[in-house]
């Protein structure tokens, strides 16, 4: 498979956007955007299944990726739920202030 | 009849049960009936088994009624086992009679009180205790009977605890004997590590196998149990908490600090008197702790105005008689003593509260006065326990000292001897002061002149003085059971010194009646002079050992105390309890709720996993 893309540049990408996506979710105050990094590091675990089953040539990494895909939907949906509900309760979306401990 | 015994002592203990947890709701009669019954009973058990043990000779004078085992821990395995013999026959008729003297006295005298039912409870088991102390064939069971009199003992000089006078004199003497009770249950430790037990005979027959006479192991052990005795019988050193137990009622200070519970230690030396013939250096000891304490408390006595602190110097000292007899190796005439001075103490103690009561809670002898025609049948009472007390020829105390004496002269005791003579014309000085200043001459208050024989349960009231009153006068001729516990006696003729005695005792009357009856003035003068005034100030504080005791023990003890408030030993201990609340503090800083947070750590726990993996 010559002027394949190598193995390596799809996990070196995978990783880069699994950390960004990290990045974003400790950085980042707003639960919303917190949401949104979660997609791209859970894309990054999809990429990397995609990336691994191409260089072992099996289907197994595709249907894993439609597995993380289903999951990522479910935890859209009770994520966003919880953001809505967030919302009405704190009047913000900011995490650091949607706290009621006092440790 | 002689299976009785154990009823003797579980009676008093069933009805003082009865009488704690139905005392509250009982009407006083009933109380008065249950707590009176139970010793009446008692003592009616009791005389039964003495005729029993008189009628039937027993195998080598003595019966044992193994109970139960107490405990079994390896080799050691007391018994509750009660042993009747010649010596606790004796405590066993002057607990359960005295006492049921003093039980009824005292219907008449706590009547109407709140806690008329709490008291008889009290009583009842201070008698139980007092039985089980004296009948116990085991130290350790002796032990016991010996905490539970000075629990009672606590408890009831604390009677009416509303005063907290009452309840510091509670707390003194209970503190006072303590000191005395460890070093009884040292010396006790003591022997059961030599003997492997603390079986009365066991021990005693080992002892006279495994030690020979002046044994250092065997003065160390016998000079510790002393001081058990010391303690509970309020002698030198440790009598100071005597006195302040007058806080009492009276029928608690006739009956516990004056007939019995005081007399314990001279019946622990005599119960053991096999051991201290092996060590002449605490014999001696006994006898010198005797001998000094008489002197002292008689001194003691003859300057005190409370009539109940006369008294219970006059216990002290009688009970010095006791030590001293004890001392000299004449264990019999010190029973004898013991039990004709419980006889006419509980008499005169009695007579006082009945003298207490008709001046409304009158003590000072110098508000009375004149009482002799107001009260004719106390006064006679409290002149027969008098007479008795300065051993007046042919009354109970009579006998009983000439004895200690005679045996004090016979065995060549002669500093002994002579304090005892002294000892003899103090008490009739002081005795004598208080029948003269409290029942001749004019009377000095208004109460003093209205009193008059106290009217309302005469029969409470005049029986159990009528009784005591007859004994005080012939107990004298109660033959002591020798039987084969004590040493008997060769009489031998010491000559005029038998005499002098009497002829002093007849001489303090004399004086006595001279300088509080002829001629007043003399002890006002005396009072009044500087010299003669300090003396009396010191004689009445008891030559101040309460002052001594204070500065040298109490106050630097309370100084230490305060010192240490924060105990130096409990920041160690709570090195523990500080370390696991610093940890969880620690913890608790990563539980903030922040989810940022947590999301990071998660992280950071990852990269650290795979760096581990990856390193390896």
């Amino acid at each position: 498979m010559a002027g394949a893309i190598p193995m390596e540049h799809g996990l070196l990408l995978a990783a880069v956007l699994f950390a960004l996506g990290l990045g974003g979710v400790v950085l980042r105050r707003n639960m919303l955007f917190m949401l949104m990094s979660l997609e791209v590091m859970m894309n990054a675990t999809g990429l990397a299944f995609i990336v691994a089953g191409a260089r072992w040539g099996v289907a197994d990494g595709q249907i894993l990726f439609l597995l993380v895909l289903t999951l990522q939907a479910a935890e859209a949906c009770v994520g966003l739920a919880l953001l809505i509900l967030m919302y009405r309760r704190f009047r913000t979306l900011d995490v650091d202030v949607a706290t009621t401990m006092r440790g | 009849m002689l299976n009785l015994l154990p009823l003797v002592c579980f009676v008093p203990l069933a009805a003082a049960l009865i009488l704690t947890v139905g005392g509250r709701r009982m009407p006083e009669p009933l109380a008065a009936v249950l707590g009176v019954g139970s010793i009446g009973l008692a003592a009616l058990l009791a005389a039964m088994v003495g005729v029993a043990f008189f009628t039937s000779p027993l195998q080598g004078g003595a019966i044992t009624y193994p109970l139960w085992t107490w405990m079994q821990v390896g080799n050691y395995a007391p018994v509750f086992a009660l042993r009747l013999d010649a010596l606790s026959l004796i405590m066993l008729g002057v607990i359960t009679g005295v006492g049921f003297c003093i039980h009824l006295f005292a219907v008449w005298y706590m009547r109407g009180d709140a806690g008329f039912a709490r008291f008889f409870a009290y009583m009842n088991a201070f008698v139980a205790s007092m039985l089980f102390l004296v009948l116990a064939d085991d130290l350790m069971f002796l032990y016991l009977g010996w905490e539970g009199v000075g629990l009672f003992s606590y408890l009831l000089i604390g009677f009416w605890f509303r005063d907290p006078a009452n309840g510091l004199a509670a707390r003194k003497a209970f503190i006072v004997t303590r000191i005395g009770d460890t070093a009884l249950l040292l010396g006790l430790l003591l022997l059961y590590r030599e003997f492997g037990t603390l079986d009365i005979q066991s021990v005693l027959e080992l002892a006279s196998q495994a030690w020979t006479v002046g044994n250092p192991t065997a003065t160390l052990a016998c000079l510790l149990i002393l001081g058990g005795a010391v303690g509970k019988s309020a002698q030198l050193p440790l009598q100071t908490w005597l006195p302040d137990a007058m806080a009492g009622p009276t029928p608690v200070s006739a009956l516990i600090h004056a007939a019995t519970m005081v007399t314990a230690g001279v019946y622990l030396v005599v119960r053991l008197h096999p051991l201290y013939e092996l060590s002449p250096v605490a014999l001696a000891s006994v006898g010198i702790i005797g001998a000094a304490t008489l002197l002292l408390a008689g001194f003691a006595a003859l300057v005190q105005t409370d009539i109940k602190r006369i008294l219970a110097y006059s216990t002290m000292s009688q009970i010095g008689y006791m030590f001293l007899a004890a001392g000299v190796g004449a264990y019999e005439s010190a029973m004898f003593h013991l039990m004709t001075h419980a006889f006419f103490k509980a008499l005169l103690f009695l007579s006082a509260g009945s003298v207490i009561l008709a001046l409304h809670h009158e003590q000072d002898i110098f508000r009375m006065g004149g009482l002799s025609r107001r009260m004719p049948w106390v006064f006679a009472c409290m002149l027969v326990g008098t007479l008795a007390l300065t051993a007046f020829p042919f009354t109970s105390g009579f006998f009983s000292k000439e004895a200690i004496l005679h045996h004090a002269y016979a065995s060549g005791h002669l500093g002994l001897w002579w304090a005892g003579v002294f000892g003899a014309l103090l008490t009739a000085l002081y005795s004598f002061r208080l029948i003269f200043v409290v029942f001749f001459g004019a009377p000095r208050t208004n109460a003093a002149g209205e009193s008059s024989t106290p009217a309302g349960a005469p029969f409470s009231h005049q029986l159990p003085l009528g009784i005591l009153f007859v004994l005080a006068l012939v107990g004298g001729f109660i033959h002591l059971p020798p039987g084969d516990v004590l040493p008997a006696h060769v009489d031998v003729d010491i000559g005029f010194a038998a005499r002098l005695p009497v002829i002093v005792s007849l001489a303090g009357i004399a004086l006595a009646w001279l300088l509080f009856v002829r001629l007043p003035q003399i002890p006002a003068a005396l009072a009044t002079q500087r010299a003669t005034a300090w003396l009396g100030h010191w004689w009445r504080s008891a030559w101040g050992f309460d002052w001594l005791y204070d500065r040298v023990l109490v106050r630097p003890f309370v100084w230490l105390t305060r010192v240490n408030r924060d105990d130096v030993v409990d920041p160690l201990i709570g090195f523990v309890a500080v370390g696991a609340n610093q940890v969880g503090a620690l913890v608790a800083v990563t539980q903030n709720g922040r989810m940022r947070y947590y999301a990071a750590v998660a992280g950071l726990g990852v990269c650290a996993l795979i760096a581990i993996l990856a390193l390896q």
